[in-house]
């Protein structure tokens, strides 16, 4: 064993009626993303550079929920959260309510490395960024047609979200929630827009490391903070693994899903796999949910029980594989 | 078995000098607030009604750090925290970035019971907090000639309570503050009630000079707050540390991967942590309850049913 090895989600619970070709899109970045951090990793960048390089990649393009392509909040902004974690010393950032910084995910990082907390939020992680003079852009360019679409959507099946299983036929607004039973944070499936991205990283000396970010909930409450920003539930790594998740926040808090994992083979001594399996059958309760894991013996895994996940991984003795289903 | 609570006022460096006019007030006020969640329980009030008016009454108490008595910002303003959890359902609720409500903690169980959602944030919270019709104030409501004299010398000493593992932060030496209690962080309640509910629930004003928009690890469900069928854990010391460490959480999964009972979970878990940083109080769904801290002081207080009562500051002291 030992060895790098990487991986990526661009989000838990798909719709199972996705286009080809935005399954095709979504597979080619998540190779692309693959490619840049095998790159990387033969160059020996350590762990949680290779992490935050990767989320930066996903965060700039619009196709997944993070940075540019966000979710939108009820009032039709974008408000960014992201995490980062070492697992060395377990040294930890995170921000909240970001709605101008291009890469949340280097905000963390900044956090993390420039100032004396973990976790700073909304007007206070603004002001520290303009302080840090990260690379800045007006709220608009976070937004995209498609989300703005999928956010009416959204606030229409709200409405009627009660109504969703009284067959109403060739009723146009609600045609996507009759096809689509399938639901997620009370969203169909073909409104609730993937969540988050992420990274797990292994690098060649044994360094775990993880990073996530999103956008968040689709038409959520501004304000409202999911799991991506928080440790132990969306990220986590220690000297033993690294850890992201994604799906629904609020079951991912609940299980405290990440750190889960690492308590697992830290206290029960299961091996990757192992913690990666029981913690996605026994401690999501009825949320639906997925993670991509690292150990420090350069395994790989990932499991989910929503309908789908967008994930692809690698390591260094040449496999690669990207997905969507089981 | 029958029911037990805790509650604290946080853990940090309470000298043993700290004179008794500082001393016996906040004595005073963890018994008072011990009683009246006693009382609660007596009259069959579910754990999560009490752990709430127990935070709710430390939160209007002047001397601890949550609510009125809340440490301030490096802008001389207060940003509270709370968070609160149920044990069996694990549903929680958690706030940040409050200025105006009177008592986050009961913010926290809104957010919980009127949204979709577990945690709200600064304007939205506090745009949530009208919504709701919870009682808020001017945010002077809470802010005391104490705070404003230790934000004054922290800037002065130009430090903020830092965990020294973040490298490039010079170590803080503690440069030792008249009354020696700068680093009261955090209140927080444990329940549980003779049927094995738990609930806990967590309330802050932060740290001295802190950033605005930091978080720490109170509103955190598995850092500063846990509680599952298992047990309820409330944290308090260095936020930075506890977040880490993924203190509360840590407390059950021992409990439950690895066997361990209540209070040899909760020992290994502070011992764990790097010194003078970490405090919790815990009880189990067997009535057993907990209070280690490696710091040098914690105020804290608990009772069980079979008449065991304990209020306290440093480690070691006779129970009364």
């Amino acid at each position: 064993m030992g060895g790098w090895a990487i991986a990526v989600h661009g989000g838990a619970g798909v719709d199972p009626n996705l286009p080809q070709d935005r399954q095709e899109e979504a597979k080619q970045l998540l190779t692309r993303c693959l490619n840049l951090g095998i790159s990387a990793l033969r160059s020996s960048l350590p762990a949680i550079d290779v992490v935050e390089l990767i989320v930066r990649e996903l965060e700039s393009d619009p196709l997944f929920n993070s940075g540019r392509g966000s979710a939108l909040t009820e009032n039709g902004t974008v408000e960014m959260e992201a995490s980062i974690m070492d697992g060395p010393d377990r040294r930890c950032g995170a921000v909240s309510g970001i709605t101008t910084v291009k890469n949340p995910i280097s905000l963390a990082r900044l956090v993390m490395e420039k100032s004396p907390h973990s976790y700073l939020a909304f007007s206070g992680a603004q002001e520290f960024a303009k302080q840090q003079g990260v690379e800045m852009a007006d709220n608009n360019y976070f937004i995209t047609e498609d989300n703005v679409g999928m956010l009416k959507l959204a606030k229409e099946a709200n409405s009627i979200m009660f109504d969703y299983r009284i067959p109403i036929c060739g009723s146009e607004p609600c045609s996507a929630v009759v096809e689509s039973p399938i639901q997620m944070n009370g969203l169909p499936i073909s409104v609730y827009a993937p969540e988050t991205v992420g990274c797990v990283v292994v690098d060649s000396q044994g360094r775990c490391a993880a990073a996530t970010s999103t956008g968040g909930l689709m038409n959520k409450m501004t304000g409202r903070i999911g799991d991506s920003p928080l440790i132990g539930a969306g990220t986590y790594a220690c000297d033993l693994c690294g850890v992201s998740c994604t799906g629904e926040g609020e079951a991912i808090i609940r299980g405290t899903l990440a750190r889960d994992v690492a308590a697992l083979m830290e206290y029960k001594g299961l091996n990757l796999q192992e913690a990666v399996d029981y913690v996605i059958k026994k401690r999501l309760d009825h949320g639906k949910a997925g993670l991509i894991a690292v150990s420090s013996n350069g395994e790989v895994a990932y499991g989910f029980n929503s309908v789908g996940m967008f994930r692809g991984f690698a390591t260094e003795d040449g496999s690669m594989e990207v997905g969507i289903w089981e | 078995m029958g029911w037990a609570i805790a509650l604290h006022g946080g853990a940090g460096d309470i000298p043993r000098s700290l004179p008794l006019e500082r001393r016996e007030p906040r004595k005073a006020a963890l018994r008072h607030c011990l009683q009246i969640g006693v009382d609660a329980l007596n009259s069959h009030r579910s754990p999560l009604d009490v752990v709430e008016l127990v935070v709710r009454e430390l939160e209007n108490n002047p001397h601890f750090n949550a609510g009125v008595g809340s440490v301030l910002t490096s802008n001389g303003t207060v940003e509270m925290e709370a968070c609160i959890m149920d044990g069996n359902t694990k549903r929680c609720g958690a706030v940040s970035g409050l200025s105006t409500v009177k008592n986050a903690i009961s913010l926290a169980r809104l957010v919980m019971e009127k949204t979709p959602h577990i945690y709200l944030g600064f304007d939205g919270a506090e745009a949530f907090a009208r919504e709701q019709g919870i009682e808020t104030v001017d945010s002077s409501h809470f802010i005391t000639p104490e705070n404003i004299e230790r934000l004054k010398q922290a800037k002065e000493a130009n430090r903020v309570q830092i965990d020294y593992t973040q490298p490039i932060k010079k170590v803080g030496d503690k440069i030792p503050v008249p009354d020696g209690d700068s680093q009261i962080g955090t209140v927080g309640c444990v329940a549980v009630d003779g049927l094995g509910n738990l609930a806990t629930a967590t309330s802050t004003g932060g740290l001295v000079n802190k950033m605005v928009g930091r978080i720490g690890d109170t509103p955190i469900i598995g850092a500063g707050t846990y509680a599952n069928n298992l047990c309820a854990v409330s944290a308090t010391g260095r936020g930075e540390a506890i977040i880490r460490g993924t203190v509360a959480r840590d407390v059950a999964a021992l409990m439950e991967y690895k066997g361990l009972s209540l209070n040899d979970a909760a020992t290994y878990v502070v011992e764990g942590a790097p010194s003078g940083t970490t405090g919790l109080i815990a009880v189990s769904a067997k009535g057993e309850v907990t209070m280690p801290f490696n710091t040098t002081g914690m105020f804290r207080a608990c009772a069980s049913e079979d008449g065991y009562t304990e209020v306290g500051i440093w480690p070691g002291e006779l129970r009364e």
